[in-house]
């Protein structure tokens, strides 16, 4: 290739970086809406890969892949906010810790 | 030109399970609001016909076998073994839900659909022979599952059931499709055949690093899904708090897909680099024995109790996978049909004591269960006896052929474990038998009310079922290695 292009390990890096970021705002913050924004932030690493592997392998499966992820992640924000709308519905609350009713 | 690309007929013919579910399924959705609340009951009619008629379909699809849809999907025995299976879990949570919906005034046709819907997810999934084909089908299951699990919205347990089942079970997701794009990124493929084929060959060098850290990444999605430690902690909290049928249904059909799913990609795809995967399966499979067994022993609640076992049972059939050989797989197969029957039993039986509102499903409700109701508590007993694993129920030719392929493939350990921690699951489980038989009623207990129709088939076809599979194991036996040994093409 002549032309100068960012090479693939900066993508897969800034995917990885984008995915940790996800998982620590999942594992750390304590806002429901906070948590799920971190499950779509990981989402979105992954279709960063896909995309990254896809131009990489001169296919454009990669690139369906991330219309097929993207539509999943629209499905799961629509029951997942609603799952999220009862529970404050119930409990006037969006701290995941007080969220926590059943120990044996 | 054009029309190569187009679907053959019987390839359509070979979807044709999930085709009719769906269809099924959104008919319900269309009829749910013309139809008045006393006459709900005919959806769920409806869609025990839609699941009566995809069973057929899955047994005549076996008939022509074959990939379809561009080797999308593929129609083979294990497909076929696992689409019955996770049908006939679906067709006993409908007939046994009609009671506990009414219970609740909850009928609605939109439990009956997502029944349905989460079903086609499963069969998907158990008939993938592609990894986003298997994700595709995974979410239909999950999302569905999710919102199951909150059916009763005023519940708060049951929102707390939903809100901890999803997001744990979308963060496992996320796990599992950033292994399936470093896969793509290694192997070019997402075709389990093809990635086989490409970590077979020798001339091309593939990073096994890479591969063995997309193997891990997948494992974790799979673990969560099928409930094995470390990625357990959410099924004792979401049985618990999902309505019983629900539980049963979770505990029973996703987690077979889900091992169906695992079996295929760790067999299949992941056959050659077995080295860098049996490891850590390992080590789950020994932890979740351990901490299912352990942990069930200090519950009093029957559903978190049974949660725990199923964590456990989960346990016992990661040692066969951990086997990674095509009798291990044959006896996963046969375990989970086993497990299938016995559990789903065993929470129908919960389902009908619970009375209004869950509130009786303490161990001490079972008291003087087998004066007040002997044909319950009986059948209970079978069921719980099949799940220790007592000779001529289904359960005990499970855990024989597991540990026989575990100790084939030198696993002692794990089978000595294995049979260690069984012998520790006996206590809790003769515990509820104990109660229920030797501990006379409350007085002022009110009344159970008798079986309904639909519960006692259910719980007919779950007894009949395990001690099938414990009196007549071959013919299940040789479908499942006929069709195991195929994983390991």
């Amino acid at each position: 290739m002549t032309m100068t292009s960012v090479p693939l390990s900066w993508y897969l890096i800034l995917s990885a970086v984008l995915f940790t970021l996800g998982v620590a705002g999942f594992l750390f913050r304590r806002n429901i809406i906070t948590v799920f924004m971190s499950i779509e932030l990981m989402l979105n690493a992954v279709n960063l890969s896909f995309v990254a592997f896809s131009y990489q392998w001169r296919q454009v499966d990669g690139h369906v892949y991330t219309f097929f992820v993207m539509v999943v992640a629209a499905a799961e924000a629509a029951v997942g906010l609603a799952i999220i709308l009862t529970v404050f519905k119930n409990r006037a609350t969006l701290q995941i810790d007080d969220v926590d009713s059943m120990k044996n | 030109m054009f029309a190569n690309y187009l679907p053959t007929g019987a390839e359509y013919f070979r979807l044709l399970p999930e085709m009719i579910l769906t269809a099924a399924g959104t008919l319900i959705m269309v009829l749910e609001p013309l139809t008045g609340y006393r006459r709900k009951r005919f959806l769920g009619h409806l869609a025990l016909a839609g699941l009566l008629a995809a069973l057929w379909a899955a047994v005549v699809a076996y008939s022509s076998p074959g990939p379809a849809f561009n080797r999308l999907i593929v129609v083979d025995g294990f497909a076929t073994f696992f689409r019955v299976l996770v049908i006939v879990v679906g067709i006993l949570t409908v007939l046994s839900c009609w009671d506990f919906l009414a219970r609740h005034k909850a009928e609605s046709g939109e439990f009956y659909s997502l029944i349905l819907f989460s079903v086609v997810g499963q069969c998907v999934m158990v008939s993938a022979n592609e990894l986003i084909t298997l994700f595709i089908g995974l979410e239909v299951s999950s999302i569905a599952t999710y919102v199951l699990a909150g059916y009763l919205r005023d519940d708060k347990r049951a929102n707390e059931a939903a809100l901890k089942y999803f997001l744990l079970g979308s963060f496992a997701t996320a796990f599992l499709l950033y292994g399936v794009a470093w896969i793509y990124g290694v192997t070019g493929t997402t075709n389990l055949v093809d990635i086989r084929q490409i970590l077979e060959s020798r001339d091309v060098i593939h990073p096994i690093l890479a591969v063995s850290t997309a193997a891990a990444l997948m494992f974790v999605g799979f673990a969560f899904k099928v409930s094995a430690a470390p990625f357990q902690i959410w099924a004792p909290d979401v049985y618990q708090g999902a309505p019983t049928p629900v539980a049963a249904f979770m505990s029973a059909g996703p987690k077979a897909a889900g091992f169906a799913i695992l079996l295929r990609v760790y067999l299949t795809a992941f056959g050659p680099i077995d080295q860098s995967w049996v490891p850590f399966v390992w080590t789950c499979a020994l932890a979740t024995m351990v901490i299912g067994n352990f942990a069930a022993l200090a519950q009093n609640n029957v559903k978190r109790l049974l949660a725990y076992s199923s964590i456990a049972h989960a346990g016992y059939i990661m040692v066969a996978v951990a086997t990674g050989t095509a009798p291990g797989a044959a006896a996963a197969m046969f375990y989970l049909a086993a497990y299938a029957f016995m559990n789903v039993g065993a929470f129908v039986v919960v389902s009908h004591i619970s009375g209004r509102g869950e509130r009786k499903v303490n161990i001490d409700d079972l008291a003087g269960l087998s004066s007040r109701q002997p044909l319950t508590a009986a059948l209970f007993s079978v069921f719980l006896l099949s799940l220790i694993g007592v000779p001529l129920t289904g359960g005990f030719f499970g855990k024989f052929y597991i540990f026989k392929a575990a100790i084939d493939s030198q696993l002692y350990w794990l089978t000595i474990l294995g049979l260690l921690t069984s012998a520790v699951a006996a206590y809790y489980y003769l515990r509820l038998i104990v109660v229920m038989y030797m501990r006379p009623a409350v007085d002022g207990e009110e009344e159970l009310p008798p079986l309904g129709g639909g519960l006692k088939t259910a719980l007919w076809a779950s007894a009949l079922g395990t001690l099938a599979l414990g009196i007549f194991p071959s013919a299940v036996l040789n479908f499942a290695g006929a069709s195991g040994a195929m994983l390991v093409r």
